[in-house]
């Protein structure tokens, strides 16, 4: 990755963020290219969740900088980010188990066609579906039938149309939380397979994750915070996980990025 | 790599065009805890065989018209009521609000004199202000539904006896008013009002599958089409026949015709069901039922969903209030009490709609209506005790929310 020759999509500098007594985040920089996945780890409390829901702009950060595509904005609501073209997809992911994937992919955001002139909208069945198709097909998002319903899908497929449903707005960055969490090994598979698709199509991609396997198979860059700061920041192709595990837990290895893996 | 691209050719095809048969669909819903009407279209051909055996006057065009008059009142109220429950809410004063708003309507046309349309519309907008008031208090005070509505279940009906005063009994003569349910369409009506319904289902389906078609999406075997066009055909024209036979036993003035009252209840299901499928109003109201949550992050306003529905489901409750009303030729301080409520809820449910919310249709409210209505007319007509009517109508209402909470178990199973 020549990630150097081009700018980065989002930025974030030396952001600080405290509740009370507890700095979550201290000066904190962040940067993610296009055609990018970031492995965003750290032990429990390291500050992940705050750094995410800062970057979705559910936290307002107390200090720092928020540059998106060269520019500084203020993002003081989760709308403000999603209207930039950040979506964060979170554990839970927000899906209603009773409607199909397409009335999932278009909630709250419905095509409707006129029925009775000034009267009567319908939703457009037809047109939703024909979009989530050729959408779904781009992704190669592996489901039964666009038709199905949440609940019958498994937790990959669900996991898949809820990353759907974040970047088809012309996503520019996606943060998915703990993608793989609850899956097998086929269904990590699977959506490992969409976050490289993501990547092919110019997104930036952020994944935390505790499962550094499936981040060293996913990310370009992993990006380490520790009790709130950020770390270490590894090229996941010249990186071993012993490393990255010492720089998670703050173990002493020497020099960092060439230690081999007799080290520790 | 290789290896892994040609997975993905694979799978974009198979999620490509693909045709399923009814009879796949129909066991893929039962494996997946999603069964809805079926068990209840058993249910009823199995209490008409078993009262048909018992007494030969329950198939007869006579008892199946009134039956249908009969559960028009608690067949509306039950509308509002599958509304309510597709939230996951639930509202305890649907009786008393039906009965309350019958009495504004019975005591503004007789004692106060209004013309009877006026009367009729002051019920209806009580109906939709009461709602107005108990969905305010749900949501914007964060009250559970069942406690905000058993209070005001108790206090529509003081209000209901408060409005009435001394009287007791309000008999309706006003001819709007009397003739809601008791006016019989002419024979040629009915047949009209049959054939544009089926004309305009037809019309429909063959659209829509040729816009699917148009579009390159996926379609349903031509045979379903016809299936179901010949099933639903058959339905409404054998309704309206049975209807439009002379039902008078004993011939000598002919009764015939479809009467308004069971118009006003399948208008009334027809027009909610196309709201709640095909708007995005009633999208909302499924996503809200089926997850708030995520409803709330996909933008849409919860709180103002919640109280339209509540809006509406008083609404209805006036409104099968005054059906009830008209029909008995007046209102009295039991008007919507007894069984009303229980009647009406039990038909949302038993006719498939979970009380879990996000999942349900409008027809359920006829399909349960019709076995409550069908096992209470039947056992009048085998003159059993009330008692005996009323352990059978539990024991259904326990089997179908047995079966809906064994659905939803089996529906948690496969979503882990």
């Amino acid at each position: 990755m020549n990630t150097t020759q081009r700018a980065p999509i989002l930025e974030l500098h030396g952001i600080s963020k405290r509740f009370g007594a507890v700095e979550a985040l201290s000066s904190v920089d962040f940067e993610v290219y296009p055609s990018e996945v970031i492995g965003l780890v750290g032990d429990n409390g390291a500050g992940k969740s705050t750094l995410v829901k800062v970057i979705s702009g559910t936290y307002r950060p107390d200090a720092g900088e928020y540059v998106f595509e060269g520019k500084r904005v203020a993002i003081t609501r989760p709308n403000d980010a999603a209207n930039l073209g950040i979506q964060t997809v979170y554990q839970d992911l927000a899906l209603c188990d009773n409607l199909d994937v397409v009335a999932n992919l278009y909630l709250g955001r419905e095509r409707k066609r006129t029925l009775l002139p000034g009267i009567v909208k319908i939703i457009d069945e037809v047109e939703m579906e024909r979009m989530a198709q050729s959408f779904v097909r781009e992704l190669h998002v592996r489901i039964p039938s666009l038709r199905s319903r949440i609940a019958t899908l498994s937790g990959g497929q669900r996991q898949s149309v809820a990353v759907a449903r974040a970047v088809m707005w012309n996503s520019k960055v996606v943060l998915l939380d703990e993608p793989t969490a609850a899956l097998g090994v086929e269904q990590t598979q699977q959506v490992k397979e969409l976050i490289h698709r993501l990547r092919e199509k110019g997104l930036g991609v952020v994944v935390i994750s505790h499962n550094l396997a499936d981040v060293f198979d996913v990310a370009d860059r992993i990006i380490v915070l520790r009790l709130g700061r950020r770390v270490a920041t590894f090229d996941t192709h010249v990186t071993n996980h012993e490393q990255v595990v010492s720089a998670i837990t703050g173990a002493e290895f020497g020099d960092g990025a060439t230690t081999d893996t007799s080290a520790g | 790599m290789d290896d892994r691209t040609q997975k993905r050719q694979t799978a974009a095809s198979q999620t490509a065009t693909r045709e399923e048969s009814i009879w796949t669909r129909v066991v893929g819903r039962l494996g997946h805890g999603d069964i809805g009407s079926l068990p209840v279209l058993l249910g009823l051909v199995l209490i008409a065989i078993v009262f048909q055996i018992a007494n030969p006057n329950f198939l007869t065009p006579l008892n199946l018209t009134n039956l249908m008059v009969q559960i028009s009142a608690v067949g509306t109220i039950a509308v509002g009521v599958v509304l309510i429950l597709l939230l996951g809410e639930i509202d305890l004063s649907v009786g008393a609000v039906s009965g309350f708003a019958a009495a504004i309507m019975a005591v503004l046309s007789v004692k106060v004199g209004l013309p009877g349309y006026l009367a009729i519309l002051a019920g209806v907008v009580a109906g939709a202000l009461i709602g107005l008031f108990q969905g305010w208090w749900i949501t914007k005070l964060h009250v559970p539904s069942f406690v905000v509505t058993l209070a005001g279940s108790l206090g529509w009906q003081g209000a209901l006896l408060w409005v009435l005063g001394s009287t007791g009994t309000i008999n309706l003569n006003d001819g709007l008013i009397v003739g809601l349910a008791n006016t019989r369409l002419p024979v040629w009506a009915g047949w009209m009002v049959g054939g544009v319904v089926v004309v305009f289902f037809v019309v429909n389906s063959v659209m829509q599958r040729s816009r699917r078609a148009h579009s390159g999406l996926p379609i349903q075997p031509s045979t379903s089409l016809i299936f179901r066009t010949v099933l639903i055909s058959a339905v409404v024209l054998i309704t309206v026949g049975i209807m439009s036979v002379n039902r008078n036993p004993r011939q000598d003035i002919p009764i015939m015709g479809v009467p308004t009252g069971v118009i006003i209840l399948l208008a009334i299901i027809m027009l909610f069901n196309f709201v709640t499928v095909r708007t995005q109003f009633g999208r909302s109201v499924f996503a809200v039922g089926g997850s708030a949550e995520a409803a709330r992050r996909a933008g849409i306003s919860v709180d103002k969903i919640r109280i339209v529905v509540f809006v509406l489901g008083s609404t209805l409750a006036a409104v099968g209030g005054i059906l009830a009303g008209s029909r008995l030729f007046a209102v009295n301080q039991s008007s919507g009490g007894g069984d009303v409520l229980l009647n009406a809820i039990a038909a949302a449910v038993i006719g498939g709609t979970s009380l879990f919310g996000g999942r349900g249709s409008t027809w359920s409210a006829l399909l349960g209506a019709l076995v409550i209505g069908s096992i209470a007319n039947g056992m009048d007509l085998l003159a059993f005790a009330s008692s005996v009517r009323f352990m059978v109508t539990g024991a259904v209402l326990l089997l179908a929310v047995t079966l809906d909470s064994y659905t939803r178990a089996r529906r948690e199973q496969l979503g882990s």
